[in-house]
């Protein structure tokens, strides 16, 4: 099978040893958090600050040397308006033509060279682009788990939306490698949510999570069962969230006060105020409106009645993308068992209130919505590290495709199936003697180029001459666990290959990541190498434990002095493992493998001696068989694992 | 339980060399029974793979138990912590068993696949022009009848009625293979695929119109 694995240059998890702490991040638009799950422990630890609070605004303020992120920041968005960044997670991966204007203007500035590529914001002189700025929050939340847990932190979980395409996925693991954080998973929100929600409530059944944060509307459908989590159909919008019933009341009021064209200061002072209101709405049925507005004093009542009237429409939305995870799943809205809210904007009491009519139930109100993804994360991150009995299977939120012709996208993977996944599908050339072929990647749920978002494009080279249709190009799409895309494209008849790993425009750029990992004095390549050598070491052991499994069963086939050669060929892998000598630990177990070729050799040809015979093969047989699940190929995993 | 009964000789083919510890392993092994290395997928058909006889009728709870329990020990969450060798192997099985289960969990792809195993392809092909006047004449008729719907009523009978056909139509395309009469489980599974499709319009069209 034709399989992009892994990403090139990514090496295995070396061992818990000698790395630092692994915790869960919550990544949001407004607010983030980092949890962890201490070893021995079941119950997780929200790292909090002095006040007890555990959430991290996503604000940062560009002033002095050091960025500056949280609450601080938050303080000084109107003072310093032109130096402090929010909601930077709606432009993860993101081009100009998906910001949004406020009275005519961004609340942000952006850069110039911000055209095609992702956006970025203009800071003083300086460009920062919203991978940098995640950077800089992640960098933040590794400081706060550092401090309070006393140890390095270096690897964690992240949450995404859902919803995220790869554009975005990419960029926040990117974020994550410029805070000097490995990702050991991305894990999307809702399913992160209804981890914790289940493991602490031992739910089962069908459940539902909506999730309706600051930027970001996720809305999944789970099956719990005895540990395990499954997504039936996952949804969204990665554009709508409470940023928007700011903006929606903001534009309320400058209709109604007839405002006009505001600067970019007055824009953000607005949503500010707007922000405000809004969330005193959820308590009170009227409340007023105070801001200072490009020299305009407001002072406005706005009324529940009106508000709810304006945040219908993005409501409708959400309940839309719940009818169709419905349909998507095949059930209906009478078989969810539960629907648990998540995120702040579910506070919102028409929020609640349609959710409710929606599902014909109230939704379970008994979890923190600001704290359980990133509990979830904390959960998946122990799991990921120590073990654990629960799995996790999650589904690809977007369908992936290629452009054919006419500017009609061929889906290959339809979204909502089970990750990881890979699929092909032949295409031929349309033209006779056609020698190359511009494959071009979309991901996106519509059927025409122009609604999908692109994903990259790639040329297949190197097609021999042939008459139209007759070539068989085989396109195969691979999404792995962290819903990451690898896309890869062979000629069948000629071999003829070409893959891509998918850098979309919006990404960064190989030069720019390692010019930042510069800068940001992480020592790469010192790391690399590091991996490099204990990469070499888990291999090493990997074939001798291997070997010294297949000696216990089978040594007796080896006569004195083949088992004093193979002996040998071990006793100088072991002595290299124990040096710093990367290429050496290689080269002895390649001598190793050349040792054991003919031990190798006699198995095989006992087994074949075996089955050709039909011999009482019970033993062979009884080894062999695919076994019950959770049966023999369970212990065979564990064994394996207890071995190392 | 066990794959190719008691006491049967296992055929040459049926046996392929573990990567990690070199010795032989059934090619339906996930793991190896030696050294506990995670196998590669080989090529066995989905059936196979979930340790099933190829058949239609299938034991769903089984199927599901039986995936569930596979993905348990070979899903990459579960290796996280192996080398990248082990990762690679473990994450194919993990795909391989993904395709299997979904293929086998729903009867219509399920009937398709056991068509291709059979060598019996042509008419649930992709975008294939069927040779059945009778069905395209039905077809054509039923998306009239979804045309002219106005409410959400009027749409809820229309799926109703090709909800209990496609019923019907399963247990139809359960007696053809069963009597092994594949040219009629052919016909009747493209059929399903026509009503398939007519559900989700009536579906889509649902939505279009109910106001949120
Ligand atoms: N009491 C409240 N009433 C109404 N809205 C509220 C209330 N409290 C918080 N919110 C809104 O919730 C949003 C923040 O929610 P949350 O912290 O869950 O988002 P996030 O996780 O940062 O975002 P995302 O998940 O979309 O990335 C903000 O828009 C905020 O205004
Ligand atoms: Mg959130």
């Amino acid at each position: 099978m034709l399989l992009q694995i892994h990403e090139p240059g990514e090496t295995p998890e070396p061992h818990a040893l000698e790395r630092g702490l692994a915790v869960g991040i919550d990544l949001g638009t407004t607010n983030s958090v980092v949890a962890i799950i201490h070893s021995h422990e079941d119950r997780a630890e929200v790292l909090r600050d002095q006040c007890g609070d555990g959430l991290i605004p996503s604000v940062v303020a560009y002033v002095g040397d050091e960025p500056v992120v949280g609450r601080a920041a938050l303080a000084m968005q109107i003072e310093q308006h032109g130096r402090v960044v929010s909601s930077v997670k709606r432009l993860m991966g993101r081009g100009i033509g998906d910001v949004k204007m406020l009275g005519g203007s961004l609340p942000y500035e952006l850069a110039d060279d911000s055209a095609g590529g992702m956006v970025r914001l203009k800071i003083d002189d300086r460009a920062v682009s919203p991978v940098e700025v995640s950077a800089d929050i992640l960098r933040a939340l590794k400081a706060r788990a550092e401090t309070k847990l006393d140890q390095p932190v270096d690897r964690a979980v992240i949450t995404v939306p859902a919803y995220f395409d790869d554009a975005a996925r990419i960029a926040t693991k990117d974020a994550a490698a410029l805070a000097g954080l490995e990702v050991l998973r991305l894990v999307n929100e809702p399913t992160a949510a209804a981890l914790a929600y289940g493991l602490d409530t031992a739910a089962e059944g069908l459940y539902a999570i909506y999730d309706l944060g600051g930027g970001t509307f996720d809305i999944s459908l789970l099956r719990l069962e005895k540990g395990v989590f499954r997504v039936l159909a996952t949804g969204g919008d990665a554009a709508l969230g409470g940023d928007d019933f700011d903006h929606a009341l903001a534009e309320w009021v400058i209709a109604d006060q007839k405002l006009g064209k505001l600067t970019p200061v007055g824009a953000r002072a607005l949503l500010i105020a707007a922000r405000h209101a809004k969330e005193a709405l959820t308590a009170q049925d009227s409340v007023w409106l105070d801001c200072d507005v490009d020299g305009h004093v407001l002072h406005v009542n706005v009324m529940r009645d009106v508000f709810d009237q304006l945040v219908d429409g993005l409501i409708a939305r959400t309940l839309r993308a719940c009818r169709q995870v419905l349909i998507d799943a095949r059930v209906e809205a009478a078989d969810v068992q539960g629907v648990v809210l998540v995120g702040g904007s579910t506070r919102v009491p028409a929020v609640r209130h349609r959710v409710s009519k929606f599902f014909g139930r109230e939704p379970l109100a008994d979890i923190d919505p600001d704290e359980v993804v990133a509990i979830g994360a904390a959960q998946q991150a122990k799991a990921l590290t120590q073990g654990s009995d629960t799995l996790l299977l999650d589904v690809t939120p977007l369908s992936l495709g290629i452009e054919t012709m006419g500017g009609i996208v061929e889906k290959v993977i339809e979204r909502n199936t089970p990750i990881p996944v890979t699929k092909g599908q032949e295409f031929t050339t349309y033209q006779d003697g056609q020698s190359g072929m511009l494959i071009h990647v979309l991901q996106g749920e519509r059927e025409t180029v122009d609604a999908c978002r692109s994903l990259g494009r790639f040329e297949l080279k190197g097609i021999p001459p042939m008459v139209a249709g007759s070539a068989r190009i085989l396109v195969k799409f691979a999404v792995d666990a962290d819903g990451l895309v690898t896309v890869s494209a062979e000629e069948r008849l000629t071999g003829a290959k070409a893959e891509i790993e998918i850098k979309p425009s919006y990404g960064l750029t190989e030069d720019e990541m390692a010019g930042m990992l510069r800068d940001s004095l992480t020592h790469a390549r010192e790391d690399m190498e590091r991996r490099l050598l204990i990469e070499a070491r888990v291999e090493a052991e990997r074939v001798l434990l291997a070997l010294s499994a297949a000696l216990k069963a089978d040594g007796k086939l080896l006569d004195a002095a083949e088992k004093a050669a193979i002996d040998g060929a071990i006793a100088q892998v072991r002595q290299a493992m124990s040096s710093e000598d990367r290429d050496r630990i290689s080269a002895t177990v390649d001598i190793l493998e050349q040792a054991t070729h003919g031990f190798a050799q006699k198995r095989m040809d006992r087994a074949i001696a075996q089955a050709l015979t039909g011999h009482s093969l019970d033993e062979v047989e009884k080894s062999m068989a695919t076994d019950e699940p959770n049966d023999r190929a369970v212990a065979d995993a564990t064994s394996a694992a207890g071995r190392k | 339980m066990m794959i190719g009964g008691e006491h049967k000789a296992i055929p040459r083919a049926a046996l392929a060399e573990c990567w990690s510890c070199k010795g032989p392993v059934s090619v339906q092994a996930i793991f190896c029974h030696t050294c506990g290395a995670a196998q590669p997928p080989r090529q066995i058909d989905h059936f196979a793979r979930l340790g099933f006889e190829p058949g239609f009728d299938l034991d769903i709870d089984l199927l599901e138990k039986r995936y569930l329990g596979f993905q348990r020990s070979v899903h990459p969450d579960r290796f996280a912590n192996k080398s990248a060798r082990d990762r690679a192997m473990a994450e194919q099985q993990s795909v391989s068993l993904n395709e299997a289960f979904e293929t086998l969990n729903d009867p219509l792809r399920r009937a398709s696949y056991l068509l291709q195993l059979k060598g019996q392809t042509a008419s649930v092909a992709k975008d294939q022009t069927v040779d059945d006047p009778a069905l395209l004449m039905e077809a054509m008729e039923a998306r009239e009848a979804l045309a002219e719907a106005e409410s959400v009523e009027a749409i809820e009978k229309l799926a109703i009625k090709a909800g209990a056909d496609a019923i019907n139509l399963l247990s139809e395309i359960s007696k053809a293979f069963a009597a092994d009469d594949l040219a009629a489980a052919n016909r009747l599974t493209t059929r399903l695929k026509y009503l398939r499709k007519f559900l989700e319009e009536t579906r889509a069209r649902r939505v279009a119109l109910e106001s949120f």
